[in-house]
C-alpha cells in the first residue's frame, strides 16, 4: 500500500470505530434516561407503564405502614397522592412529612413499585425534584382559586 | 486574632503568587523558585490557623461554626477543616503549594527557561484559587455574635475515611497541574520534544498514583459508611474523580510513546490540558453545590461567574495556545498499523471514549436542568452498558501492547508468542466459575481477561532485555488491574443479600453462613446515641465472626446513621446492617455476603504501587547527566 492509502485506511478504521462507539453510547443513553414525574402527572396518566422513572414529593404523615419486610407509604405533592410500595430498609433520613424521591416502575394497579428510595443526608436539604413538584402543585392550586 | 492572621497570610500568598507568574516570560527563574516556596509556607501557615480555630472551638469563625461542635472528637475537628467548600479550597491550595515546592526543588536539571515557565503557570493557577477563596469563599469570615456551639460536622463525614480520602484525592487532582504546567510551558517555548515528555512523566505518574489511592479510599468509605454495601454508585461526585483518572491513565501511556518515539506529541499535550481541566471541573462540581441544584449558583452568582472565568482563563487559554502552536509541533516518528504505537493509540482512544461517556452521563442531566427542560437522571445501567464493551477490548490489548515492538511488529510472531497465554486464560477463566457453583458467561469472560492480563504481564517480564524499575512498575500496575477485574467480576456475579425481620434469638441463613441475632442494646457515643445489635455468624456450626451493627442518632443535627458491621476476608466479606425497629423487639436487618470484594481495593493499591515503582526509576533522576540528547536539547 502507498502511504496515502495507508493513511486513508487508518482514517477509515478510526471513523468506523468512532461511529460504533457513538451508536453504542447513544442507544444505551436513550434506554437508560430516567425521567421525573410528579404525583399530579402520574394521576393524569402522563407517566409510562413498564418503564423506570422517578417520582418525588412529601411522605404523607400517617401513611407509612410496615407489612413485614415490605413498607407502604403515600407520596404527595399536596395536590395528589401516589401509593408507593418498597421492600427492605428505608434510608436513614426517610421520615413522614419529609421530602423523598423514589425510583421504580408504575404497576397496573396504580401503585408505584419503588426499587430505590433516596432521602439525602441533610435535614435542611430538599431533593430539588421533590421541591419543584410541590411548588408546581401549589401554583396550580393558586391559579385554580383565582 | 488568629483568623485575621490566617486571612492576612492568604492575601500575602496571593500577591506572591501573582509575582510568581512573571516566570511565564521564561525569565526570573530564581525569583519564581523562591516565590513558590514562600507562597507554600504562607498557605501552610493559613491552613494551620484554620486548624487552630477548629481545635480551639472558635465559633466566631462562620466556617468553624458550620462544620464543628464542642463534642466533636479531636481528629474530626482537624479533618473538619476540609469538611466544607471553603476549607477544601484551602486544602487544594495547600496541596498546590506542596507540589510547587517539590517542582522548585527537583527541577534543578531543567533548563532555566523551562523551570521558570512551569513555576509561572503554577503561580497563575494558585493566584486564581487564592483570589476565588478571598473574594467569594473565605474560610476566615467572622460570624458575630458568635454562637454558643457549632452545627457539628455532617455525621457521614465523621469517619477515618474523611481524614485520608480528601487529601489523597486532592494530591491527585492538583498533581495534574504539574503535567498541565509542563504542557503549557512547552507550548510557550515551542519545544515539545522527548525531553519534555521525560520531564513530565514522573510527575504525571505520581499524581495518577495519588488519584488512584484517593478514589479507592472514597469507594471503600462509601462501602462501609453508607451502610448498603455498594462500592461504586456512578454518582456524579464519583464520576467527577473518575474522569480525570481515565484521562490521566491515557496521558501516562501517551507520554511513554512521546518519550520513546517522539510520536503523539500534540495528542499528549491535549491530554495533559484536559486531565487538569477535568480535575478543576471535579473540584468545583463537588464543592460548589451545583450537583444538589444547578440553581445553587443563583443564590451566590459571584461564585459561579468566578469559577467560569477561572476555567475559561486557564483551560480556554491553554487550548487557544494549543490551537495556535499545534501546527508547529509536527508528527514525530512513523509507525506501522501493527506496532506498539498503534496498540497504545487504541488504548488512548478507548480510555478517552470511556471518559467521554462518563462526561455525557454526568453533565447531560445538569445541562438539561440548567436549561429548564425538565428533570432527568442517568443511572448505573447506562454506565455499565457502555463501560463493559469499551473496557473489555482495552483489557485485552493490555496483554498485547507490552509484547509488541515499537515501529512495526509482525502479527504471526505475536500470535505465536501469545497463543499459550490465550489458551490457558480462556480455559481456566471459563472453567473456574463451574468450580464456584454456577456458571455465568460474564464471570467466565471477566476471569479470562484477568488471567490473560497476569499471564501476558509475566510473559513481557520474561521477554524484556533491560529490566528497569519503570518496567517493573508497568508489570505491577497491570497485575493490579487484573486483581481489580477479579474483584469486580466476582462481586457482580455472586454477591448475595437478604432483607429480614429478626428478633433476638432468630437466625438467618445466607450462602452457607448462619447469622444469629443475640441481642440489641442501647449505647451512648461521644456525640450520638445508638442501638447496637450483637450477631454471631457460624458456618457448619463453627463460629466465624461476631458482628455489631449500629443504628446511630447524632444528637446535634438529629440525624440517624446506619453503621454497618463487616467481617472482611480474602475471599468474602460478611456485611450486616441494622435497619428500622419494627417495635416489639423486632428489627429489620440486611445481611450480605460479598465474594472477593476486597480485591477491588487491593487491585487499586497494587496499581498505585506500580505507579510509585515506575516514577522512582532512576533515569528520571539523573536525566540530564546521562542522556546526551537531553543535554543538547537543554543547552
Amino acid at each position: 500500500m502507498k502511504p496515502r492509502h495507508k493513511k486513508l485506511a487508518a482514517i477509515g478504521v478510526g471513523v468506523a470505530a468512532l461511529g460504533i462507539v457513538v451508536a453504542l453510547v447513544l442507544t444505551a443513553f436513550q434506554k437508560n434516561l430516567v425521567f421525573f414525574f410528579s404525583p399530579t402527572q402520574v394521576a393524569a396518566k402522563e407517566a409510562p407503564l413498564g418503564r423506570t422513572f422517578r417520582i418525588g414529593g412529601i411522605v404523607e404523615p400517617g401513611s407509612v405502614k410496615r407489612e413485614g419486610v415490605d413498607v407502604r407509604f403515600i407520596v404527595t405533592d399536596t395536590a395528589k397522592g401516589l401509593p408507593v410500595v418498597y421492600r427492605g430498609a428505608l434510608p436513614d433520613l426517610f421520615r413522614e412529612g419529609k421530602m423523598v424521591v423514589a425510583q421504580g416502575q408504575l404497576r397496573e394497579d396504580g401503585v408505584f413499585q419503588a426499587r430505590e428510595v433516596l432521602a439525602k443526608h441533610d435535614e435542611n436539604y430538599m431533593p430539588p425534584e421533590a421541591k419543584e413538584a410541590v411548588e408546581k402543585a401549589h401554583q396550580a392550586a393558586k391559579k385554580g382559586k383565582s | 486574632m488568629i483568623p485575621e492572621l490566617g486571612q492576612f497570610a492568604l492575601a500575602l500568598a496571593l500577591t506572591v503568587a501573582l509575582f510568581q507568574s512573571i516566570g511565564l516570560t521564561g525569565r526570573f527563574e530564581g525569583y519564581a523558585r523562591a516565590a513558590a516556596q514562600g507562597q507554600a509556607l504562607l498557605v501552610a501557615f493559613a491552613f494551620g490557623c484554620l486548624v487552630y480555630c477548629f481545635v480551639s472551638n472558635d465559633f466566631s469563625v462562620a466556617y468553624v461554626a458550620m462544620n464543628s461542635n464542642t463534642q466533636l472528637p479531636i481528629q474530626y475537628r482537624v479533618a473538619g477543616a476540609w469538611g466544607g467548600h471553603e476549607g477544601s479550597l484551602l486544602l487544594w491550595t495547600l496541596m498546590l503549594g506542596a507540589w510547587m515546592t517539590a517542582v522548585s526543588l527537583f527541577s534543578r536539571h531543567l533548563p532555566e527557561e523551562m523551570a521558570a515557565r512551569v513555576l509561572g503557570v503554577m503561580g497563575l493557577v494558585s493566584a486564581g484559587f487564592l483570589a476565588f477563596m478571598l473574594f467569594t469563599s473565605n474560610p476566615f469570615d467572622r460570624l458575630l455574635p458568635a454562637p454558643e456551639d457549632g452545627r457539628d460536622l455532617n455525621p457521614l463525614l465523621q469517619d477515618p475515611g474523611m481524614v485520608f480520602h480528601p487529601p489523597m484525592l486532592y494530591m491527585g487532582y492538583v498533581g495534574f497541574s504539574v503535567a498541565f504546567a509542563f504542557a503549557v510551558a512547552a507550548l510557550l517555548s515551542g519545544r515539545l520534544d522527548a525531553a519534555w515528555a521525560r520531564w513530565s512523566r514522573p510527575w504525571t505518574t505520581v499524581a495518577w498514583m495519588f488519584l488512584t489511592i484517593g478514589i479507592a479510599l472514597g469507594s471503600g468509605w462509601a462501602y462501609y459508611e453508607l451502610g448498603w454495601g455498594g462500592w461504586w454508585f456512578w454518582d456524579p461526585v464519583e464520576n467527577a474523580s473518575f474522569m480525570p483518572w481515565l484521562i490521566g491513565t491515557a496521558l501516562i501511556h501517551s507520554l511513554a510513546v512521546t518519550e520513546k518515539r517522539g510520536a503523539f506529541r500534540s495528542w499528549t499535550v491535549l491530554l495533559a490540558i484536559v486531565a487538569f481541566g477535568l480535575s478543576l471541573l471535579g473540584t468545583f462540581l463537588v464543592r460548589s453545590g451545583v450537583l444538589t441544584s444547578v440553581h445553587a449558583f443563583a443564590v451566590d452568582p459571584r461564585r459561579g461567574i468566578f469559577i467560569l472565568g477561572l476555567f475559561a482563563l486557564l483551560i480556554g487559554g491553554a487550548l487557544a495556545l494549543y490551537a495556535w502552536r499545534t501546527a508547529r509541533i509536527g508528527l514525530g516518528g512513523e509507525f506501522a498499523a501493527v506496532s506498539r504505537e498503534s496498540l497504545l493509540l487504541a488504548n488512548n482512544v478507548l480510555l478517552a471514549a470511556a471518559a467521554g461517556t462518563v462526561f455525557l452521563g454526568t453533565m447531560y442531566p445538569l445541562a438539561i436542568d440548567a436549561l429548564g427542560a425538565g428533570k432527568i437522571s442517568v443511572g448505573p445501567p447506562y454506565f455499565e452498558t457502555v463501560f463493559v464493551p469499551l473496557m473489555a477490548p482495552a483489557l485485552f490489548l493490555m496483554g498485547v501492547g507490552p509484547l509488541a515492538r515499537w515501529k512495526r511488529t509482525s502479527l504471526p510472531e505475536l500470535a505465536v508468542l501469545l497463543r499459550w497465554a490465550l489458551a490457558v486464560s480462556l480455559a481456566v477463566g471459563l472453567l473456574l466459575p463451574l468450580a464456584m457453583g454456577s456458571w455465568h458467561a460474564m464471570v467466565g469472560f471477566g476471569l479470562s481477561l484477568a488471567i490473560w492480563i497476569v499471564l501476558t504481564a509475566l510473559l513481557s517480564f520474561r521477554k524484556s532485555v533491560r529490566q528497569t524499575r519503570s518496567h517493573y512498575g508497568m508489570v505491577v500496575a497491570h497485575i493490579g488491574v487484573a486483581v481489580f477485574v477479579v474483584g469486580v467480576t466476582l462481586v457482580k456475579g455472586y454477591d448475595a443479600e437478604k432483607d429480614v425481620k429478626m428478633r433476638p434469638g432468630d437466625t438467618v441463613e445466607l450462602n452457607g453462613y448462619a447469622f444469629r441475632l443475640d441481642e440489641v442494646n442501647d449505647v451512648r457515643g461521644p456525640n450520638y446515641l445508638a442501638a447496637r445489635g450483637q450477631m454471631t455468624v457460624t458456618r457448619d456450626g463453627k463460629p466465624v465472626a461476631k458482628l455489631a451493627p449500629e443504628k446511630r442518632l447524632y444528637t446535634v443535627q438529629e440525624m440517624p446513621m446506619t453503621e454497618a458491621a463487616i467481617d472482611p476476608g480474602l475471599t468474602r466479606d460478611l456485611y450486616v446492617s441494622l435497619g428500622d425497629s419494627l417495635g416489639d423487639g423486632t428489627w429489620l436487618i440486611k445481611v450480605q455476603v460479598k465474594p472477593f470484594i476486597d480485591w477491588i481495593w487491593a487491585g487499586c493499591l497494587i496499581m498505585a504501587l506500580g505507579g510509585l515503582l515506575a516514577a522512582s526509576d532512576r533515569r528520571y533522576r539523573f536525566a540530564l547527566q546521562k542522556d546526551p540528547a537531553l543535554v543538547r536539547s537543554a543547552a
